[in-house]
């Protein structure tokens, strides 16, 4: 544990359908626009599974960005915390809902679960196979990543907007496709 | 009375596919169908970009295999422009590429499949001291001792009592076609959670050479971007090397006494299925860990077999072989795809035409890929069919020490060949398979310790892309079987991709002849005891190791029911 940030900002979906990659597009734009203190690491989880159990491991606090289907409108904004994570998983709101429910399982039956883990999710629009996310949900994103940087004051972590702020690579990417951008 | 059964989704992976078989009066599969559920044109976002970049996006295509569609995509551009890569940057690939196979083996068994013959909450009534001396009667590891199947009892109990089933809410416990005692059960879920443990060494390894982790970075067309200098301190240095060699050595320690160990044995008991899932016993897996920049020289044999007879083995000698080459086609017939064509994936067309589910007519998302016209298993058992029959020395003294604690176990006098053919023998290939890669793996590593020590620190040769229209193809023998990458490139920009991926081989439909595909075949004959909890299915379907993430991608969240049953 002692060489791990106290907070991990993960986030998780797939960048090639759209909506369904809000997580890692919000991730990406919260590390490219703020400045971040060491003690938190963001990680552009995509789908993957077993590789993440490292980093989910005695982690204290972990804070993670998803597509999520609540059943609520297109465009809904969530945030799921204590009991309602494993209920999240369980019911398989998420679509990556087989990795990590898993790999939360099995911390938990290893006693290495993380300390608290909180989930900021969008309801996606559009989930076809295409690069960046629909004109809707950009115009969301910034309220989506307004609500990592309270949840990382919540944890007493001062996010300070860049002077110059970055691109992340899949939002470059997506100003190359069609009409969509990531961010 | 024929009943219809339909799996959908076959879950324990990100994916989506569903499978649908009749079961006649005698309680077996008398018809079965595979099929991907959600339309893939993940490679039309591919078409116009730069060639040097496409390995980036091909890692998203799913998420258990990133790494392996990474590297197979700088293979194929790198075969389109005719560019040699330098050998630490071959071996450096290799080293990856291996680590990645051991820990996917590994997870497939142990937390993916294993729940399919091992009862976990059988678990809870074994006698720990009985479960101890059965374990270390079978190997030396230290975890097989009283006190760690104690520890894995207590852990089990207390989650079972707090209601969170978590990984194992899907099992079938109590079923009757589950047939370890509670001590085997107890040694099994012991070892599922070592495991768990042990296959992080292998992401590891991948994490130190890729640069990041979850998604590597250190791919490059014309090799690898890591830079080679034994002193220095932020690069591919001694210490690090050392760090590498250090969790080789953990990764081998478990597979070999531990994995290698419970495949045969768990598989003692359940002999039976050495009878069902053979299906379709054309055998092709291609070569691996190449040792020349052109893709000549390779550690691991691959090709064709015939039948399932080893004498016909024809092996594929180098990236441009034209037996590889000349022999992949895809069919849209039983697909929905615009037109019925079997196209070669460099023409291939990637354009949607939904149905409806037609038992007869079109009813997957997924292609059905053939070679020379005949539909082709892959996978670990093709490939260790492939290593046996070249004489590969690692894969037949595995195989034998597999079939030998099978006899010991068992008690059989025999166990033929054939017997591989096979839900269970599958399973056994796999981790035969997966002790050749741990060989592979130290012998990639002092072959680039010995050529850095020699003075070569090369790591990448630079692409450059002609004028016109040149083509390429990269081929990869990933952990679920044969992948190849296809290209087509124009002024230095991608024109057309095609990724004809193992699962796609498997899970394929009926092709053009109306031949169904290997799950299908597999699937005929299955017993099924209780429609309802049609778990002899997923035993079939899960030795292929499904991964329909790049097959087909996409979730239905508003999908719930997992079993339908239906008179007909």
């Amino acid at each position: 544990m002692s060489d791990k940030a106290d907070i991990l900002v993960i986030g998780m979906g797939n960048v090639l359908m759209q909506d369904e990659g809000v997580g890692v597009c919000a991730a990406e734009a919260l590390e490219n626009r703020y400045d971040l203190p060491p003690n938190v690491e963001v990680v552009d989880g995509g789908t993957t599974g077993t590789e993440l159990m490292a980093f989910l491991r005695d982690r204290p606090h972990v804070i993670m960005a998803d597509a999520v289907n609540t059943g609520a409108q297109a465009g809904t904004l969530v945030r799921l915390s204590g009991d309602e994570v494993p209920a999240f998983f369980q019911t398989k709101i998420s679509s990556h809902q087989l990795g990590v429910s898993d790999l939360l399982g099995l911390l938990t039956l290893q006693n290495e679960a993380p300390g608290d883990v909180v989930i900021i999710g969008m309801v996606p629009y559009q989930l076809e196979n295409k690069l960046g996310l629909s004109e809707q949900t950009l115009a969301r994103i910034d309220a989506m990543v307004a609500m990592l940087v309270d949840e990382l004051a919540r944890l007493g972590v001062k996010a300070t907007p860049k002077a110059n702020p970055t691109r992340g690579y899949w939002e470059r990417q997506a100003h190359m496709g069609e009409s969509a951008s990531c961010v | 009375m024929t009943r219809r059964i339909t799996v959908d989704p076959v879950t324990r992976i990100e994916g989506h596919l569903r499978i649908d078989v009749e079961v006649g009066d005698d309680g077996k599969v008398s018809k079965a169908w595979s099929s991907g559920q959600m339309w893939r044109g993940i490679e039309k976002i591919l078409v116009g970009r730069d060639p040097r970049e496409a390995w980036l996006f091909t890692q998203r295509f799913c998420g258990v295999c990133t790494t392996v569609h990474a590297i197979t995509s700088v293979r194929a551009v790198e075969n389109a422009i005719g560019l040699e890569i330098p050998v630490n940057a071959q071996l450096i690939r290799n080293i990856i590429q291996c680590a990645h196979a051991v820990q996917d083996h590994i997870v497939h068994f142990y937390h993916l499949s294993a729940v399919d013959w091992v009862d976990v909450v059988s678990a809870l009534d074994a006698d720990p001291v009985a479960a101890s001396k059965l374990a270390e009667s079978l190997s030396g590891w230290h975890g097989n001792g009283v006190v760690e199947m104690k520890a894995t009892q207590e852990r089990l109990k207390a989650f079972v009592a707090n209601g969170q089933l978590g990984p194992f809410a899907s099992g079938f416990w109590g079923h009757p076609a589950m047939k370890l005692s509670p001590e085997v059960n107890l040694m099994a879920v012991a070892h599922y959670l070592q495991a768990l443990e042990i296959q992080n060494y292998a992401n590891k390894i991948v994490a130190i050479l890729g640069g990041k982790t979850p998604h590597i970075q250190n791919m490059a067309v014309g090799g690898v971007s890591n830079s080679v200098n034994l002193d220095s301190q932020s690069v591919l240095n001694l210490e690090r090397l050392m760090m590498i060699k250090a969790w080789i050595e953990k990764l081998d320690d478990f597979v070999k006494s531990v994995y290698m160990t419970d495949v045969p044995a768990v598989g003692s008991f359940y002999l039976d299925w050495a009878g069902y899932g053979s299906g379709v016993t054309d055998y092709l897996s291609v070569p691996d860990c190449p040792q020349d920049p052109k893709g000549t020289v390779f550690d691991l044999p691959g090709g064709y077999i015939s039948g399932g007879d080893l004498a016909t083995f024809k092996p594929i000698t180098s990236y441009n072989d034209p037996f590889f080459r000349d022999g992949v086609a895809e069919s849209s017939k039983h697909a929905w795809y615009e037109g019925d064509k079997t196209l070669h994936p460099w023409d291939g067309e990637t354009e949607p035409k939904y149905d409806d589910f037609n038992d007869e007519g079109q009813y997957s998302w997924i292609k059905a890929p053939t070679f020379y016209g005949k539909r082709a298993q892959v996978g670990p058992l093709s490939n260790v069919l492939c290593m046996v029959a070249s004489g590969h020395e690692g894969a037949t003294k595995y195989l034998n020490n597999a079939i030998d604690i099978i006899k010991a176990v068992s008690g059989a006098s025999d166990i033929p060949l054939a017997a591989l053919h096979s839900t269970i023998g599958r399973h056994a290939a796999r981790s035969i398979r997966c002790g050749v890669m741990l060989d592979t793996l130290h012998a990639q590593w002092q072959k680039l310790v010995d050529n850095i020590g020699k003075g070569d620190t090369d790591t990448f040769n630079p692409p450059s892309f002609p004028k016109g229209v040149v083509k390429g193809y990269g081929f990869h023998e990933a952990p679920r079987g044969t992948l190849s990458h296809w290209v087509v490139i124009e002024d230095g920009k991608i024109k057309n991709y095609q990724a004809v991926v193992p699962s796609t081989w498997n899970a394929g439909p009926r092709d053009e002849n109306d031949a169904p595909g290997p799950y299908e075949a597999s699937l005929m004959d299955n017993p099924v005891a209780d429609p309802e909890n049609p778990l002899e299915v997923l035993r079939t379907v899960h030795s292929f190791d499904p991964c329909i993430a790049c097959a087909v991608h996409m979730v239905d969240t508003e999908q719930n029911e997992i079993v339908k049953v239906k008179a007909l």
